[in-house]
């Protein structure tokens, strides 16, 4: 996402959130929507200090992303499965109107088990649909148990373009694996693109990091405190 | 309105399906926001005679009700007025969570067209029926819920449809429907038809089971029961003046509609009623059960909905 918003990759202005011919995200994976909110206040569509408002009654920043409250969001997502198809409708009408905005889509590997996003899938493909891009949050873990232990669809990339769907596959934690990717994808013309990332859930912070556990969990107070040292490359407080 | 006294004759006009293809063809050229997303069932909703015009506007994506619904809400959130169409069955059924939060949440302007309402469908059986749309409809917040009765208001439905700002649920049926309003005639969303006057009770209907009631209150009549006859062809919102009335001139109120007992017409009916002015209510409907295979003749009378089972209701409501 920082990419998108921070890396020149998405055409959004913040001044005008619902210009026509902006270029469109859709977090699919709405749960990850104080992610979303960051970045959003980072790229000044919305204030930093209404980040300190999250999930309180009377605040558009809802649990899961309202578009109806929140400038900057495109979708009202939350159950899994649905912004793909939404991003599809966008394709097409930008297609419609002449308009050569791109949407992305960002799904997670555990959404990708949602019956819906393959109708996308193959509808994109069928239809060409070039002005759509897939990103895969490919952290191998979901809400009850690594990814391998409920549902191992794996090798995603083999799947997506045995569907037809031009596909990039790179480390997501590699900033400029992530921009090279974005360049290449837009580049590709008659089919829909997919840029698979393997990440690692919680990166960054070492008691997180791979422990599924931890999804949908909110630090305490003092793992808050451990947490953002790991972050900023501080030496661990006692 | 006509006068108590002029008897009603059934006279077959388009199937409510068939209505809506025309108008939403015609409407096509005067309205080029207008999309179509269809699953791969045109030739049966007739979205195909809007797709034969405007290839470029029509979208099958196929057998898969899920993402058609979702891409109808893409191509509303960037302006267009997709009118989504398929089976209300699977429609309504299948895509139930994307029209809850990829549509309704939203409130975005999503037309969602379900055909083949109703067990008048005939042979095809229970899988290829809704019984159930209203209710399902109705539990999705601020969808406007219509249902014409007749070939003239399904014109006049569709046009209001894509007028409205926010989401539709139209529902539409199979066989070719009589004719009740005239035509070119108007529809105004949220009002109620009276189609005749009386005094004993009400028969509020809605689709097919419109003609029934004017059927039945022919026969009424003729045993010295006065009926008035009300046409809702809007479900959501619902005309509670037009029931207030009702209820306030003719002191009951049997509601008819080919939909099950649970959701529908009836139970709106009886809570504004209940809320408002209390009256006697009397209902004609599916009950709580699925229908089978039979002709469309054969499964009105069995199921009990027919103009008979409208008298016979009537009589027991006024006998109360």
């Amino acid at each position: 996402m920082v990419a998108l918003y921070k890396g020149g990759i998405l055409n959004l202005d913040p001044s005008h959130p619902s210009a026509p011919d902006r270029d469109r995200f859709i977090l699919s994976k709405g749960h990850a929507a104080p992610a979303l909110y960051a970045v959003l206040a980072e790229h000044g569509v919305i204030s930093h200090e209404s980040l300190d408002t999250l999930r309180v009654i009377g605040s558009p920043l809802e649990g899961h992303p309202n578009m109806r409250r929140l400038a900057g969001v495109e979708a009202s997502t939350g159950s899994l499965g649905q912004g793909l198809s939404i991003g599809l409708g966008h394709a097409f009408a930008g297609r419609l109107d002449g308009h050569g905005y791109r949407t992305y889509v960002m799904c997670g590997d555990g959404e990708m088990q949602e019956g819906q996003v393959w109708e996308a899938i193959m509808a994109a493909a069928h239809f060409n649909a070039d002005n759509l891009t897939l990103i895969v949050d490919h952290n191998g873990a979901q809400q009850s148990n690594l990814l391998p232990r409920v549902i191992d669809y794996r090798p995603l990339a083999a799947k997506l373009r045995a569907f037809e769907w031009h596909v990039e596959e790179i480390d997501g934690h590699d900033m400029p694996a992530i921009l090279r990717a974005f360049d290449s994808v837009r580049a590709v013309k008659g089919r829909p693109q997919a840029i698979v990332a393997h990440t690692v859930k919680g990166k960054g912070v070492s008691f997180v990091e791979a422990d599924w556990a931890y999804h949908g969990k909110p630090l305490t107070a003092s793992e808050q405190v451990r947490a953002f040292a790991e972050l900023r490359g501080e030496p661990a407080p006692h | 309105m006509s006068a108590s006294t002029t008897p009603f004759v059934v006279s077959p006009g388009a199937a409510t399906r068939d209505a809506f293809g025309i108008a939403l063809r015609d409407l096509g050229h005067s309205e080029p926001r207008i999309v179509v997303v269809d699953g791969d069932v045109a030739n049966s909703t007739r979205t195909e005679w809007f797709g034969q015009v405007f290839p470029d506007r029509f979208f099958n994506v196929g057998i898969a009700e899920s993402n058609m619904v979702g891409v109808a809400a893409g191509l509303a959130a960037s302006g267009k007025i997709p009118v989504v169409s398929s089976f209300a069955a699977f429609l309504l059924c299948n895509a139930y969570d994307q029209l809850r939060m990829s549509v309704a949440f939203p409130h975005l302007n999503v037309k969602v067209v379900g055909t083949h309402a109703g067990i008048s469908i005939g042979e095809d059986g229970p899988s290829q029926m809704a019984i159930e749309d209203f209710a399902l409809a109705c539990s999705l917040p601020g969808f406007t819920v219509i249902v014409p009765s007749d070939e003239a208001h399904t014109h006049a439905a569709v046009r209001a449809m894509i007028a409205h700002e926010g989401p539709v649920y139209l529902r539409l049926g199979r066989p070719k429907a009589p004719r009740i309003h005239e035509a070119g005639s108007s529809l105004e969303i949220g009002k109620a038809y009276q189609l005749r006057d009386g005094s004993d009770l009400t028969i509020v209907a809605c689709g097919l089971m419109t003609a029934a009631a004017l059927e039945a209150h022919d026969a009424l009549a003729a045993k010295g029961i006065h009926a008035r006859v009300l046409d809702f062809p809007t479900i959501r919102p619902l005309d509670v003046d037009a029931l207030v009335r009702a209820s306030r001139d003719t002191g009951h109120i049997l509601v008819a509609e080919e939909h099950l007992a649970h959701g529908g017409l009836g139970s709106v009916v009886a809570m504004a009623v209940g809320s408002h002015h209390p009256c006697k209510l009397g209902y004609v409907n599916l009950g709580n059960r699925f229908a089978e295979s039979g002709t469309p003749e054969a499964l009105m009378e069995t199921y009990g909905l027919t103009a008979p089972h409208v008298v016979e209701a009537a009589v027991k409501l006024v006998a109360k």
